[in-house]
C-alpha cells in the first residue's frame, strides 16, 4: 500500500498488545471480513489481524475479481448466492465505494456435452434461486457484439448459460472497506508482522509467534493464503490442500462498454473489462504445484491465443501487466472452513481460484463460528472433517479449472 | 519454460507432460489405520521445497516417470 492510498483511507493503526480474544492470521479479504463481522455483528473488538506484508498483498490483490454463484452443487450455490447478496449491500454497510458492477456472466459451450452441462447448471441454479438461463448464439451476440460465434472457425459457439447477477468489484477497495470498518471499531491490524509459529499448550493453540514476541489469543484463526499447509502444520493439522500458481494479465484500454464476463470451460479462460477499460484475462492454474510467483511467457502465449479465438479484437491490444497468485486448491475443489482437530484453532482455506467472491459470506460465517463456538449451517458442509465422514463437496466443473 | 529429462525421450518441454502429483507419504506420527487411510487419500504434504513427484509423458513415450522438483522456485532438479 502506498502513501497515496493511505491518504484516501481512514485507517487507524494501533500499537500491538500482547494478548487478544481473537488473533486472525492473514490480512486479506477473508481475514479482514471476519474481523469486520466480529466487530459489527458480535461486538467482539479485542481482535488482531496479523499480516506478513501489507493488507491485501496476497491473493486478494491477485485475483480477477469475478463475483458469481453459478456453481454445480446445492451447498455451493447457496453459499455463493449469499455472498453475492452481501456484496450488493456492502457499499451501504461499510460506507465505502467498492466499484461493484453487475455485468452478467456468459459461460460458453462448444460441444453438445458442454451444452448438457450448461443446461444442468441452469436447472440446478434455478432450483436454488439463482438466476441462470440458457441463451442461444443470437442472444449471445446481442449481449456481447465483439464475440466471434465461429470461434475463429475452431470453437463454434453452440450456446451458453447466462448467469444474470454476476458482477465484479475493485479488489483493493473490498479489502480496504473491511479494514476501515473493523479498525474504526477498535480492531488492531498489524502489518509487516510475519507469524513464525503457533504457541501451543498441549494440543491447544494459545497464541502466535512473531519476530517481536508472542501474542496470546483465545482463538487463532488461519486466513493464510499460499503457505497454509506449512502454517497449519505448526498445530499438527493436516490439510487436503495443494498450492498451484495462477496467472492473469490485463491489456491496455479498450473502448468502454464490453458488457458481460465471458467464461469458457473448453478454453479454460475468462475475460472481463475493468473499470479503467483494460481487458482482464485469466486462465486455469499451472498444472504443477508450486509456491513460485514467477509469471511466464508460455502462459501469455497460450492464454492470449485461446481468448483471441473468441474475441478477435484482443489481437490488436497490448499486454500491460501480468501477475501470479498462489491458489490453495482442495482435494474436492470446495473451500475448507471451520474447526480443526486442534482446539483454539479455526481455519478458512481451500479458496483455490474462487476466494474473492466468497469474502463477505466466508467472513460472516467464520465470525459467527468464532463468536458462538458453533458452526453456522451455511458452512457446515465445508468443514474439514467432511473427508473423514465421506461427504466431499466435489465441484471441479464449476471452478473454471481443469 | 520448464524442461524435463525423460529417461526414454531425453530433454523435452514440460507441455508434453501431465502432472501426476506428489507421491503420497503419510507421516509416521499418524498411527491409527483409519487415520492413515484418510491421510493417504485426501491430504497432501504440499512441500515448499524439494519434492518427489510423478509425471506422465503424454505427448511422448506415454510412460510414467519420477522426478524431483523444487516447488519453491518451480525448477526441476536433475540428478
Amino acid at each position: 500500500m502506498n502513501e497515496f492510498v493511505e491518504t484516501l483511507l481512514d485507517l487507524q493503526w494501533h500499537e500491538p498488545k500482547s494478548s487478544y480474544d481473537v488473533v486472525i492470521v492473514g490480512g486479506g479479504g477473508h481475514g479482514l471480513a471476519t474481523a469486520y463481522y466480529l466487530a459489527t455483528r458480535h461486538g467482539i473488538t479485542n481482535v488482531a489481524v496479523v499480516e506478513a506484508n501489507y493488507i491485501g498483498s496476497g491473493n486478494s490483490g491477485r485475483n480477477t475479481t469475478i463475483i458469481r454463484a453459478n456453481y454445480g452443487i446445492p451447498e455451493s450455490i447457496r453459499f455463493y448466492q449469499h455472498s453475492m447478496d452481501l456484496y450488493k449491500t456492502l457499499e451501504d454497510d461499510t460506507g465505502c465505494w467498492i466499484m461493484h458492477d453487475t455485468k452478467g456472466l456468459i459461460w460458453l459451450a462448444h460441444t453438445e456435452s458442454a451444452m448438457r452441462s450448461e443446461r444442468a447448471r441452469c436447472q440446478l441454479n434455478t432450483a436454488m434461486g439463482t438466476e441462470t438461463i440458457m441463451v442461444d448464439p443470437a442472444e449471445i451476440k446481442q449481449l456481447c457484439p465483439q464475440i466471434d460465434l465461429t470461434g475463429s472457425g475452431r470453437y463454434p459457439v453452440l450456446g451458453a448459460s447466462h448467469h444474470v447477477g454476476a458482477s465484479t468489484a475493485r479488489h483493493d477497495r473490498v479489502v480496504w472497506a473491511y479494514a476501515q470498518g473493523a479498525m474504526r471499531l477498535g480492531v488492531h491490524v498489524l502489518q509487516n508482522t510475519p507469524v513464525t509459529g503457533l504457541v501451543m499448550d498441549g494440543d491447544r493453540v494459545t497464541g502466535v509467534k512473531t519476530a517481536t514476541g508472542n501474542i496470546s489469543a483465545g482463538v487463532v484463526m488461519s486466513a493464510v493464503g499460499g503457505d497454509v499447509t506449512q502454517f497449519a502444520a505448526h498445530a499438527g493439522v493436516r490439510l487436503p490442500i495443494r498450492t498451484h500458481p495462477l496467472q492473469a494479465f490485463v491489456t491496455n484500454g479498450y473502448a468502454q462498454g464490453f458488457g458481460p464476463i465471458i467464461s469458457d470451460t473448453e478454453l479454460l479462460s475468462y475475460v472481463s473489462q475493468t473499470a479503467r477499460g483494460q481487458m482482464l484475462i485469466g486462465a486455469e492454474y499451472d498444472r504443477q504445484q508450486s509456491f513460485s510467483r514467477q509469471s511466464s511467457f508460455d502462459f501469455l502465449q497460450s492464454c492470449a491465443t485461446k481468448v483471441s479465438y473468441l474475441l478477435p479484437f484482443l489481437k490488436n491490444l497490448r499486454i500491460m501487466r501480468q501477475w501470479t497468485g498462489r491458489c490453495d486448491v482442495s482435494s474436492d475443489f470446495s473451500p475448507v472452513m471451520g474447526f480443526t482437530p486442534a482446539p483454539g484453532f479455526v481455519i478458512t482455506t481451500g479458496w483455490g481460484t474462487w476466494g474473492f467472491k466468497a469474502i463477505p459470506a466466508g467472513g460472516e460465517a467464520m465470525a459467527e463460528l468464532i463468536a458462538t463456538d458453533t458452526t453456522p449451517e451455511i458452512i457446515e458442509p465445508f468443514s474439514l472433517n467432511r473427508f473423514a465422514t465421506d461427504h466431499s463437496m466435489a465441484d471441479q466443473g464449476s471452478t473454471g479449472t481443469r | 519454460m520448464l524442461w524435463v529429462t525423460c529417461p526414454l525421450c531425453g530433454h523435452r518441454p514440460i507441455d508434453e507432460f501431465k502432472f501426476g502429483g506428489e507421491i503420497p507419504d503419510v507421516p509416521a506420527s499418524i498411527t491409527d489405520d483409519a487415520a492413515r487411510d484418510l491421510d493417504h487419500v485426501w491430504m497432501f504434504n504440499n512441500v515448499d521445497g524439494v519434492t518427489t513427484e510423478r509425471w506422465f509423458h503424454e505427448g511422448g513415450c506415454r510412460r510414467w516417470m519420477t522426478l524431483k522438483r523444487d516447488t519453491h522456485l518451480d525448477r526441476v532438479i536433475e540428478d
